[in-house]
């Protein structure tokens, strides 16, 4: 079932076109991810699906309903969560404040004045923080996490809001080989059990093709190839896209790339 | 009618443009240290001061030689030459230090320089105004349309432009103005590429003084220099770099055209309040385009902002909160009138340092004209109580509402910015309404301010005053520090922590923060409700900068980062006032130097340093 329809996204800056006739869907419970080389569109088209850059043409329909022009605050209420490529959590509180202030978002009490915020939905969001095995650190500020915990806390954020859609913008980037396996398995399941689409961008292979149901390929803002992974892998089209690599898309045995 | 003359609009349009001039002069060199350090630097003023000084004491001395005209502009370019040595030395001792500093240090620490500055040009040049030579050739009006023009301001017209050429030609075909401007668009790639950035920011930093020490020299023949002139140069060359667009150089000549013009012909519309119609073009500017002319939104993002962070509520907080309400219950029993004087306006100034707690502590923004919103207080239970005769239970109230309402103002222009135009855009709006506290006489007063705002009987005396205030600030504290705690307080952390983060989860940051300006302004106005009615004036100066900035010290004094921090620093600088100032006239010195030496030293605040001591001790 089509959770995510985006149909006809199209983008320039200036005379550059960095998105033409972008079109594809998710399903619930599907891992989606966009790959291209660099400054082939990726962020982009990621972007204008999040609500951070408004498409020249196009529609970005979620559940049928057009959020194409929604600011990210209404697409928040909407369903879609997202992570960013630099994990955005809110450093001065501890990791649990920050997935309660999200819950406290969702049920729209952030103009409360009175009751502590401390002691607002404590219990939902240490669960949350347990589901992405974080909740011994529920009190330790997220400024002394080590980063691969900081981005597992912003997946517990992301989660907060009961998701349909989850964006994820380079979800590894910045953390070790051993951890990036790790939080995309943890991702998988989730999705898998509730029902959220994911869509994803990534640089690193393993991850892509160890995790995703579907790959897009990005090339000049077009697509020029998406399916399974290994039909993608065999691609000639995308063999060529990441020419002078030609063994990039193919499984590493023991390590990743850099 | 006059203005129809078309000899008067000429003669209008030309000293319109010779203030141009002279005002982008000095404006260039602004922008130009912003564009590479990022620094808002408040001392530009006090350097464009020096160079006023310095030339009206050199100058004649050279024309005593008599080698003819030509000593006049080597003493103008001497002075200049003088002040951009001043700041390398500045760029040396304190600048270097605070580069990577939040904004909000920056300007304080460099406000440090202004006030240090302000004493010692009474130290060095003696108290009296020094007005300076005319030039010579020069001193015979020209005229223009059968009017004379004095034939100085066609020098001065010429001036803009010719500094506008020379900075182009050093911008563009030397080493030092190619890096300069790459550094403008991004100073990390500068200093990743082997750049000596120590000597090119301490070359910028004497460029920059150079061109304010020039703008000032070149005053001489006009005005006197006068120990006002940094303060209201800043204002207006903070006007001129924010319009054209921080950075910008070309920007800055554009904001100067216009805003010449505005104040030649701004006198015929609003004959008393051309700084009015300045700041309100900042306003309407801002309000179009949030960065300017030519300026561009800051890639770097985040404003790194510094603030309070959550920590588990202190065990016995209620037991301390009971034993601070019976000491502050018990203290008349000890003091006498004076003490409690003292301890009324120290309570009064910590709920207005508190309420500006709410804004930069709790909420990131960076507000520098706190000042307006503790004036509106003031000035609106003043008014109520001297046009309308409302007894001062009335008056308070209305005084915060006031206040209220003009955070509610100035908020909604002013949430759509961020960082340093937000800075800029708050002190604009408390220079405005000082400019119309001090000029609209009929109404306020003028300088003299209004008189006779008295409490009533019940609560007159020092003692049951004291008791009074003591009880409006801890109710007022007590609220805001809830409101702190709450889901809105959180919200207000949340988006200063992390903006794209807090839209993320469905926060809608701007309408956050519009009603924090709101609630900050309407504490800070009930403070400067109480304040007026505790001495039974107001008068402007407690709009003006400096007020202002008395709030962001004790803000620093106590530590940005504490909750409770505002609450000891206003105790802490306004005791140390309260016992210096009698003893010595060079207090603004001391309190500048102290600031400097805060941000250098303890940037963390006394209770920030002594949490910090005590958690490593145990």
């Amino acid at each position: 079932m089509t959770l995510l329809a985006v149909n006809g996204l199209h983008k320039s800056f200036g005379g550059v076109v960095a998105a033409r006739d972008v079109s594809f869907t998710v399903a619930r419970g599907e891992m989606l991810a966009i790959i291209g080389p660099n400054g082939a569109g990726k962020s982009t088209v990621f972007n204008m699906v999040g609500g951070q850059l408004r498409p020249d043409r196009g529609q970005v329909l979620l559940d049928g309903q057009d959020i194409t022009h929604a600011s990210p605050q209404k697409r928040f209420r909407r369903g879609v969560g997202r992570t960013f490529q630099v994990a955005q959590t809110f450093l001065s509180m501890s990791a649990a404040e920050n997935v309660q202030m999200a819950l406290i978002s969702c049920n729209r009490q952030s103009n409360g004045f009175w009751a502590p915020a401390r002691e607002r939905h404590r219990d939902k969001a240490v669960g949350l923080l347990s589901r992405v095995g974080m909740a011994e650190a529920a009190d330790t500020p997220c400024s002394a996490l080590a980063y691969g915990d900081v981005k597992r806390v912003e997946l517990a954020i992301a989660l907060a809001g009961q998701p349909k859609l989850l964006l994820m913008d380079e979800p590894t980037a910045g953390m070790a080989p051993r951890e990036r396996a790790a939080l995309m398995d943890l991702t998988g399941s989730i999705a898998e059990a509730q029902g959220i689409g994911v869509l994803f961008t990534e640089h690193d292979m393993d991850v892509v093709f160890g995790h995703a149901a579907r790959v897009l390929v990005l090339l000049r803002g077009q697509i020029i190839a998406a399916g399974a992974p290994d039909e993608v892998r065999q691609d000639e089209q995308v063999k060529r896209a990441y020419l002078g690599d030609a063994r990039a898309l193919e499984p590493l045995r023991g390590g990743s790339p850099a | 009618m006059l203005a129809l003359d078309p000899a008067f609009l000429a003669v209008q349009a030309l000293s319109g443009l010779s203030s141009a001039s002279s005002l982008f002069i000095t404006a260039c060199g602004l922008t130009i240290v912003f564009g590479v350090t990022r620094i808002v630097n408040f001392a530009h003023g006090s350097l464009y001061m020096i160079g006023a000084y310095t030339a009206a004491t050199l100058v004649p001395r050279l024309l005593e030689l008599s080698f003819g005209p030509v000593t006049f502009w080597a003493g103008i370019l001497a002075s200049a030459i003088i002040v951009g040595l001043i700041g390398v030395i500045i760029e040396v001792l304190l600048l270097r230090r605070i580069y990577g500093a939040p904004e909000l240090f920056q300007l304080l620490a460099t406000f440090g320089i202004v006030l240090v500055v302000q004493d010692l040009v009474v130290q060095v040049f003696g108290p009296q105004d020094i007005l300076g030579p005319r030039a010579p050739g020069l001193r015979a009006p020209v005229e223009i349309l059968g009017r004379r023009f004095p034939s100085y301001e066609l020098v001065l017209i010429a001036a803009g432009p010719i500094v506008l050429g020379l900075v182009w030609l050093l911008l563009r075909k030397t080493r030092f103005g190619v890096l300069v401007r790459a550094a403008t668009q991004d100073r990390d790639m500068v200093a990743s590429l082997g750049v000596n950035q120590a000597l090119l920011f301490t070359g910028t930093l004497f460029l920059g003084a150079f061109l304010a020490g020039l703008g000032g020299a070149l005053q001489i023949p006009r005005v006197s220099a006068n120990t006002g002139m940094d303060l209201s140069i800043i204002a207006e060359a903070f006007v001129v770099t924010v319009v054209g667009g921080m950075g910008s150089v070309p920007g800055a000549f554009l904001a100067a055209l216009i805003i010449g013009q505005l104040q030649a012909f701004g006198i015929l519309i609003f004959p008393k309040s051309t700084l009015v119609v300045v700041f309100l073009l900042m306003a309407v500017v801002l309000a179009i385009r949030p960065h300017g002319f030519f300026g561009r939104a800051e890639i770097v993002g985040g404003t790194h902002a510094v603030g309070i962070a959550s920590r588990s509520p202190l065990p016995g907080r209620h037991f301390i909160l009971l034993v601070v309400i019976a000491v502050l219950a018990a203290f008349p029993l000890v003091a006498d009138a004076y003490l409690l004087k003292v301890a009324t306006e120290i309570l009064i100034f910590a709920l207005f340092a508190f309420s500006l707690q709410l804004l930069i502590g709790v909420g990131g923004v960076v507000s520098f004209g706190h000042a307006a919103f503790f004036g509106l207080g003031a000035y609106g239970a003043a008014l109520a109580v001297k046009w309308y005769g409302v007894s001062m239970e009335a008056a308070l109230p209305l005084g915060l509402a006031l206040a209220a309402l003009g955070a509610g103002l100035v908020g909604a222009f002013v949430v759509r910015l961020s960082g340093i135009y937000l800075a800029m855009m708050t002190l604009a709006a408390a220079q405005i309404l000082y400019a119309v506290a001090f000029q609209w006489v009929e109404v306020t007063g003028g300088d003299n301010g209004i008189v006779g705002v008295w409490p009533s009987s019940w609560a007159s005396g020092p003692i049951p005053y004291y008791l009074l205030t003591a009880a409006l600030t801890v109710v007022a504290v007590l609220l805001l520090k809830r409101i702190i705690d709450a889901p809105f307080g959180y919200s207000l952390r949340a988006a200063r922590d992390s903006e794209s983060r807090a839209e993320a989860i469905g926060l809608k940051v701007r309408q956050h923060r519009w009603l924090a300006f709101m609630i900050a302004g309407a504490a800070a106005g009930l403070a400067g409700g109480i304040y007026a009615f505790s001495r039974g004036s107001v008068d402007p100066s407690l709009l003006g900068i400096s007020t202002s900035v008395d709030a962001l010290t004790m803000l620093l004094l106590g530590g940005i980062q504490t909750m409770m921090g505002p609450l000891v620093g206003a105790a802490a600088l306004h005791g140390l006032r309260d016992w210096i100032m009698p003893l010595t006239p060079l207090w603004r010195l001391l309190l500048g130097l102290s600031i400097i030496a805060m941000v250098l030293i303890f940037p963390r605040g006394l209770v920030g340093t002594v949490r910090d001591w005590w958690g490593a001790r145990t």
